[in-house]
């Protein structure tokens, strides 16, 4: 579980997160909505300690990692699992080495146990057959799953996606969050996703914070979102046509 | 003032990258990597400028001592202490700027702006010292190799230019090289080149690094990696004269 505790963040003079308060549970897919430049992304990249917050508290299972040494933040950082946005993976090395990247740097297997860990993390975000080609050479869809496969390859406690499924159509987009439902529930770990995408949240939505204007709006899961009477989250749910006739019909 | 914050955040970056790596194996790899991506796939282009550099430079001499009082042996004297001292280094130094320090800030910025350099940092790996230190180290391993490759085509591109200039024997030539050599004079060239190998990559990858944006900035940082490691090539290599020749 990690508690974040009133955060706040600024950039030179402009307030991104404010007084911000969630607990991420263990187990489930605990999701953060909001409209782009909300905030989301930086209270992401706040949490995994890539932005210092201003104030605030940050606890993974306990431990408060804005009073963390260097050193005791890296080694934080090996339990930690991260799914970026365009999937950042190493373009000058093939899907193979992409996920052995982190067996490479931080365990001592034997090159026939890192062979068995790629494959069985490829094996889990079923990638076949492209063990040897480079991230320019495979579809969007397969680089997120190579970036979720190395986001895993260390058993990671806590797992976070940075819109995982944007650029993809909607067909991959669910393959990618019933994907990152599946493992959470598997591997019993810690996960964060970000999105503004509405299809994700009723695949997958289980605790669900929306961000405004940096600042938590609401909270709830899937089923209780659809029933909020708070008109900026209405908004942000109820955008598209097919969402209004959804609730009409209802 | 805003010199002031590039040279706290460039010293920062430094501390960064000369961190205890990782791992030494992976480090020495990719100091492998980086010598044959960097230094050998300069050799070529080194060779084919200082070929006619060498020529270019030996017929200006020979233009310029016309004078029956000087003896014809000065001019390959003249064109071996030009190569030794600037050209092979100094020129070969401004060159590479351009070849590779370009090559550097692009790669590490398109890193940058693709969260691959976050992705490491996730990791708990030092981003920095990962991808810069080899670079460092890579280059300042070959940079000699290169300025001796340069200083060995220069004085062959000025013995292929006696064949075209009708007051200039190859045997002068040849007998000009070795008049009053100084073996201090080849280590200073080295020893200059390998502080301008540091100043390229250095100052290419604080550029690519800190990079923001698209890749209309990664271009930025490519260019300004280029014009800054020119500028401080040779106010170091004014230094390093006045250090070791004065």
């Amino acid at each position: 579980m990690i508690e974040v505790r009133n955060i706040s963040k600024t950039f030179a003079d402009n307030k991104v997160l404010n007084d911000v308060s969630y607990t991420i549970k263990k187990g489930m897919c605990n999701l953060v909505i909001g409209r782009s430049g909300s905030g989301k992304s930086v209270f992401l990249k706040s949490v995994v300690g890539l932005h210092p917050v201003d104030s605030g508290e940050i606890l993974f299972d306990g431990r408060d990692t804005t009073k963390m040494t260097n050193i005791e933040l890296k080694n934080l950082r090996k339990e930690i699992g991260m799914v970026f946005q365009g999937g950042a993976l190493f373009n000058s090395s093939t899907v193979e080495e992409n996920v052995a990247y982190p067996l490479e740097m931080f365990t001592k297997m034997s090159k026939a146990e890192k062979q068995k860990r790629v494959d069985f993390c490829l094996d889990h975000v079923h990638i076949e057959n492209a063990n040897h080609l480079f991230p320019s050479e495979i579809s969007g869809g397969m680089q997120k799953r190579v970036a979720i496969a190395r986001a895993i390859a260390l058993n990671p406690k806590y797992l976070f996606c940075d819109e995982p499924n944007s650029g993809l159509d909607p067909v991959t987009a669910i393959v990618i969050d019933n994907l990152i439902q599946d493992l959470t529930k598997e591997l019993d770990i810690t996960t964060m996703v970000i999105t503004h995408d509405m299809n994700s949240v009723m695949e997958i939505g289980e605790n669900i914070m929306y961000v405004y204007q940096g600042q938590k709006w609401w909270e709830g899961d899937k089923k209780q979102i659809f029933n909020t009477d708070n008109p900026e989250l209405n908004d942000f749910v109820f955008a598209s046509d097919l969402f209004k006739s959804i609730k009409k019909n209802k | 003032m805003r010199i002031l914050y590039h040279i706290g955040r460039f010293g920062i970056l430094q501390r960064r990258v000369f961190a205890r790596p990782e791992k030494h194996k992976i480090l020495f790899t990719n100091i492998l990597r980086e010598m044959d991506k960097l230094g050998v796939g300069s050799i070529l282009i080194i060779m084919i400028i200082m070929f006619f550099m060498g020529a270019v430079v030996t017929i200006q001499t020979a233009l310029n001592l016309e004078n029956p009082f000087v003896s014809k042996i000065i001019i390959g004297f003249a064109t071996r202490d030009s190569i030794i001292l600037e050209f092979s280094s100094t020129v070969t130094a401004v060159i590479l700027a351009g070849i590779i320090g370009s090559n550097i800030a692009s790669e590490i910025g398109t890193m940058r702006i693709t969260e691959q350099l976050d992705a490491m940092e996730i990791m708990g790996v030092n981003s920095a010292g990962y991808i810069i230190l080899p670079k460092i180290l890579g280059m300042m391993l070959m940079m000699p190799f290169l300025v001796i490759i340069a200083m060995s085509v220069g004085i062959l591109g000025g013995l292929a230019a006696t064949y075209v200039i009708p007051s200039l024997s190859a045997q002068d030539y040849l007998t000009g090289l070795q008049l009053d050599f100084s073996a201090y004079r080849v280590f200073y060239s080295l020893i200059k080149s390998d502080v301008f190998a540091m100043i390229i990559t250095m100052v290419s990858s604080y550029h690519g690094f800190y990079a923001k944006g698209g890749s209309l900035e990664v271009g930025k940082a490519g260019t300004l990696g280029v014009i800054y490691s020119i500028i401080l090539i040779l106010i170091a290599n004014l230094f390093i004269t006045h250090l070791m020749l004065t």
